[in-house]
């Protein structure tokens, strides 16, 4: 049984779901925002496979890996100063308690 | 079986792993450090993508620079005694996580691709950077890209800074 398109996407579509769960379910912040890392390398990996199988030589899959990079790198800066910016005022990132904007 | 056919293998058994770990784990830190390692096995699943320079970014920016950042945003939001417990949402969010996977399975299985026979193209860096820089490229995207990264480094700053 050779890999194919199909394996790769199905691990991507397993990390996603991992992803998804960590998000939702868990209470602190900082592995909520692990999880939404954990689902944008997810995705990357379905760019680069599409990328790999369909068309081999073009590399479009592989631009949108790099910009979705750009993109995590700098979620994952603003995100954590976010959380470090809600320590410092609140004492907690348990993400339950931060309901200042909940009505 | 050929060895790529067992490295992926390998690599996603471990990468899957990990990130099961990063959410089942109580301790964030040991949470943080399988997240290290899956982000080492999707560099490892880039190699066999023969996406050269793809993987070696993942290493130097995921596990070298995020990871990091993530580390010491643990460190500093000293509530590591207190764990990641898993909020009431637990059960809907398994189950939204699971029908998700459902769907999306069956879909890309009955999906019929058109898949290229070509052999992919290697080395990619060069390719790459034509393709990003050359003509018909991403120059505007890439432009935008770079503010983007100022703006989150300035936005960073502000946020953290003492008052």
């Amino acid at each position: 049984m050779a890999i194919g398109l199909e394996h790769y996407l199905i691990l991507a579509a397993i990390l996603f779901s991992i992803g998804l769960y960590g998000a939702l379910a868990k209470r602190n912040a900082i592995v909520i925002l692990m999880s939404i890392e954990i689902m944008l390398i997810a995705v990357s990996i379905t760019m680069v496979a599409f990328s790999r199988y369909i068309v081999p030589l073009l590399l479009t899959g592989q631009v949108f890996a790099i910009f979705i990079m750009v993109v995590a790198a700098a979620e994952a800066a603003v995100g954590l100063a976010i959380i470090i910016a809600i320590y410092r005022s609140r004492e907690t990132v348990d993400a339950t308690r931060i309901d200042l904007m909940k009505w | 079986m050929t060895g790529l056919d067992i490295a992926f293998g390998v690599l996603a058994i471990v990468g899957i792993a990990a990130a099961l770990a990063v959410v089942l784990l109580r301790d964030v830190f040991r949470a943080a450090l399988s997240l290290i390692l899956c982000f080492l096995s999707v560099a490892g699943i880039y190699v066999t993508l023969s996406a050269d320079f793809l993987a070696a970014v993942q290493v130097l920016i995921y596990v070298g620079a995020i990871s990091v950042l993530i580390i010491l945003a643990i460190m500093l939001t000293r509530d590591v005694q207190r764990g990641s417990p898993s909020g009431r949402l637990r059960v809907p969010a398994f189950i939204v996580a699971i029908l998700f996977l459902g769907v999306v399975s069956f879909t890309l299985i009955n999906t019929p691709w058109q898949i290229s026979g070509l052999a992919p193209l290697e080395p990619t860096t060069a390719a790459l950077a034509s393709r990003l820089f050359g003509e018909g490229g991403f120059i505007l995207a890439i432009e935008i890209a770079a503010v983007l990264l100022l703006a989150a480094i300035l936005g960073a700053i502000v946020l953290v800074r003492e008052k």
